[in-house]
């Protein structure tokens, strides 16, 4: 009895791993874009937020 | 432009402080005392609020929900405002946020010691309590995106990221992992079952980890760590990235904490794929922090926060250094069960979590009292003792768990195991104790600190609120020609909600899906019965003790542990265990095959007096179940909410229910009495005797050759 397989009857089942990652690299490779488009300008703005108000 | 005028509060931030410092120290001495209690069984006291089946949980929801909590709220009732420029949305909402949290500690740490308990690790409060975090979490969200609608400021830090994908995630955890069908007033059934309870209780206590214990500090890291340095954080632009990337990849990880168990393959692989991709986010967060002092480390020598802040994100690299590497099926396989996973967990918690805390604190508290630190040596001594305490505690158990592993895994020539389970627990035992020295020496640490920055406040004058001004914000933002559109997002909360929430929920989503689709496709296993009443009361004791703490109920396809606890775990052993019983420490041995190892007399007595039966046992007495009697009134609902929930009683049972209990406890109490034993059939220890002997038993018969087959691996 191998009760560890069962799943394996689920059609398709492998498709979920596969689904994941490619998710994962078109979100990641959107973000790091998106990351270096930001202008200079942009980014001093924002990483100077917390020192402001010293 | 006009300015208007508007002031930030202290007082809840303050409020929170105190209580950070407060429920740290509570939790940590909870934490010694249970430390201790490994070493020394004596200090159970023999007390059923005492027990450390009882006192482990306290001590863990402690310092996750009490001292990070509070950790967590100071910094975001400080940070958000000021980030915003805007006063916190309303005084009212923070007060009940801050009074309700701290109700909820207290009635949490008395019912959790009454034995209330769902058993399920990090969510183990019963569902009042559930539906009152629910509601309290609610009530902070709502201030919080009230702030962040009403703010002066277009960009959201990206230290506020992380607290909306903290909120949003943590409340989609909570309320999935406690779906619940309440029995009485206090008492519920896990509306999961066996794998798939697994699963959704690990896709909770990996994300608790992730998104209690990290994501919200990253965001106190990203705000007091420039603020302590007075710079910038070292890349913006690496922030970013690390944000999205982490919420992304740790919802995954979930199932790296079910290795080798009954857990379908593919979800396995899962959690072990996403928790190695993990390690680059992490560490691009580590190196963000530490590389943010480059070019000050002279400052660092002389100010304890900045030692502070760079000894806990070195933690913070660290275990998510050494996380990643426990999720290899290979070195999970030594490390889980084990001491490994406590002293990952406290190198963590300790370290990450604790010392960003203290830096915080010692930061903040001059700050609001309007004052210089009270001594700045003593803080150092602080820093130095809590660096110790750490070292102290983890190096003992790293050790303890290597040596466990290689000795439970001993064969002699013959192909027989070289050491009884005893033995190893035995030469554990030093390691123990070590490891309760490093504990207090940390303690300490704090007490030392509570002092300083009670004679810093003693000293200053406390600043209830600071004016400020700064001018409201456009309503009609044109952005500039040429900006990127992810620009939009960094202004719109609400849409950084949404997608922080669709990003966690796919992860959630295709871990889950197919394991739900088990019930329609696992074939019964006709063996596998429903609990008899008495062997679910009994369970429910069980759980009431807290056993899981120290037992597991999922024996490993390895030859030392078939050889050992006898056949591997199957999925299709757990269908009818709502909430599942795995455990994920072995203080004590397996006991997924007990049923039938062991004498009804044996246990009786070995709950009495565990050294009676096993000399040099650490585990403590229970002699209240020797008094108590099993509450009768209880099975019918206990039947009808197992019904309920799918398990197949019949129709009507629960009218015969109790009388099926009392026939099968007389049949155990004349039992005992061949073995001169003079005991009440209606007593608690009869019900535990019941289920202790009814595990694993299913489908035991015809399989007692599995160790020899296994014998030549």
């Amino acid at each position: 009895m191998k009760f560890s397989h069962y799943l394996e009857k689920i059609t398709g089942v492998g498709i979920y791993p596969m689904i994941s990652l490619l998710l994962f690299v078109a979100f990641f490779t959107a973000v790091t874009i998106i990351v270096f488009k930001t202008s200079k300008e942009t980014i001093s703005e924002m990483e100077s937020l917390p020192l402001d108000n010293n | 432009m006009q300015l208007q005028k508007f002031s930030y509060d202290n007082r809840i931030p303050k409020m929170f402080a105190i209580a950070t410092m407060f429920w740290g120290a509570i939790g940590m001495l909870v934490g010694v005392l249970a430390a201790f209690q490994l070493a020394f069984p004596a200090l159970n006291f023999g007390l059923p609020f005492t027990t450390f089946g009882r006192v482990r949980p306290v001590h863990t929801n402690a310092v996750i929900f009490a001292f990070v909590g509070n950790g967590i709220f100071t910094a975001v009732y400080y940070s958000l405002p000021r980030l915003l420029k805007t006063s916190m949305w309303s005084n009212k909402l923070s007060k009940i946020h801050f009074w309700g949290w701290q109700l909820i500690i207290l009635v949490g740490a008395i019912t959790l010691l009454m034995g209330y308990t769902s058993s399920k690790e990090y969510a183990e409060l019963e569902w009042p309590l559930d539906i009152a975090i629910a509601i309290i979490w609610v009530i902070f969200g709502i201030n919080m995106f009230g702030t962040i609608l009403t703010r002066r400021e277009r960009y959201l830090y990206v230290a506020i990221w992380f607290y909306i994908g903290s909120w949003v995630t943590v409340a989609m955890l909570h309320i999935v992992n406690s779906f619940e069908l309440p029995v009485s007033f206090f008492k519920s059934y896990s509306w999961y079952a066996g794998v798939q309870d697994a699963l959704v209780q690990w896709w909770y206590g990996h994300n608790a980890v992730a998104f209690f214990l990290t994501t919200p500090y990253l965001g106190l890291m990203y705000y007091f760590l420039p603020k302590a340095a007075n710079r910038p954080i070292y890349s913006y632009r690496l922030s970013i990235v690390h944000f999205w990337s982490l919420i992304f990849l740790y919802i995954w990880a979930g199932p790296h904490h079910l290795l080798y168990t009954a857990l379908p393959d593919w979800a396995q692989s899962l959690g072990t794929a996403f928790s190695i991709m993990l390690l680059l986010p992490s560490w691009g967060g580590m190196l963000n922090g530490l590389f943010t002092l480059r070019g000050a480390w002279d400052k660092v020598r002389e100010e304890p926060v900045l030692k502070f802040f760079v000894v806990a994100v070195t933690c913070y690299g660290m275990s998510t250094f050494e996380g990643p590497m426990l999720s290899l099926k290979n070195v999970n396989a030594i490390s889980h069960y084990s001491d490994w996973t406590i002293a990952h967990v406290h190198v963590g918690a300790l370290g990450w979590n604790g010392f960003l805390t203290f830096g915080m604190l010692y930061w903040l508290i001059p700050k609001l009292f309007n004052t210089k630190l009270y001594s700045k040596k003593l803080a150092s001594t602080h820093f130095w003792i809590g660096t110790l305490g750490i070292v102290l505690y983890a190096i003992p158990m790293y050790w303890a768990a290597f040596r466990s592993y290689f000795m439970m895994k001993a064969f002699t020539p013959a192909g027989q195991l070289q050491y009884q389970f005893i033995d190893v627990v035995q030469s554990i035992v030093p390691f123990y104790v070590l490891r309760a020295i490093g504990g207090t020496i940390y303690l300490t640490g704090v007490l030392v600190m509570v002092y300083n920055l009670v004679k810093t406040a003693k000293q200053g004058k406390f600043v209830a609120t600071e004016e400020a001004e700064a001018p409201a914000l456009e309503k009609k933002y044109k952005s500039p020609v040429g900006s990127f559109w992810h620009a939009v997002i960094e202004r719109k909360p609400i849409m950084l909600l949404t997608l922080s929430l669709i990003v966690v929920g796919i992860g959630g989503l295709v871990e889950m899906v197919p394991t739900f689709l088990v019930k329609e496709n696992v074939p019964t296993i006709t063996s596998v019965k429903p609990y008899t009443p008495l062997e679910l009361q009994g369970r429910d004791i069980y759980i009431r003790e807290g056993c899981s703490n120290c037992h597991s109920q999922m024996i490993r396809p390895f030859r030392y542990e078939v050889a050992r606890y006898g056949e591997y775990s199957k999925a299709g052993e757990f269908v009818y265990d709502h909430p599942f019983l795995w455990g994920s420490k072995r203080t004590g041995p397996d006991l997924a095959r007990e049923g039938g190892k062991n004498a009804d007399s044996w246990h009786f007595n070995h709950m009495l007096e565990p050294t009676s039966m096993s000399p040099g046992s650490i585990m403590p007495a229970y002699p209240w179940l020797f008094e108590n009697e099993v509450d009768l009134g209880t099975t019918n609902s206990k039947i009808y909410a197992m019904r309920k929930m799918g398990v197949p009683y019949a129709d009507g049972y629960e009218s015969q229910a109790n009388k099926d209990l009392q026939e099968q406890a007389n049949k155990i109490a004349t039992n005992l009495k061949k073995d001169k034993i003079q005991v009440d059939s209606k007593k608690e220890i009869i019900a535990l005797i019941a289920y202790l002997q009814r595990l694993g038993k299913d489908i035991k018969t015809g399989e007692t050759s599995s160790n020899n087959t296994s014998a030549n691996n």
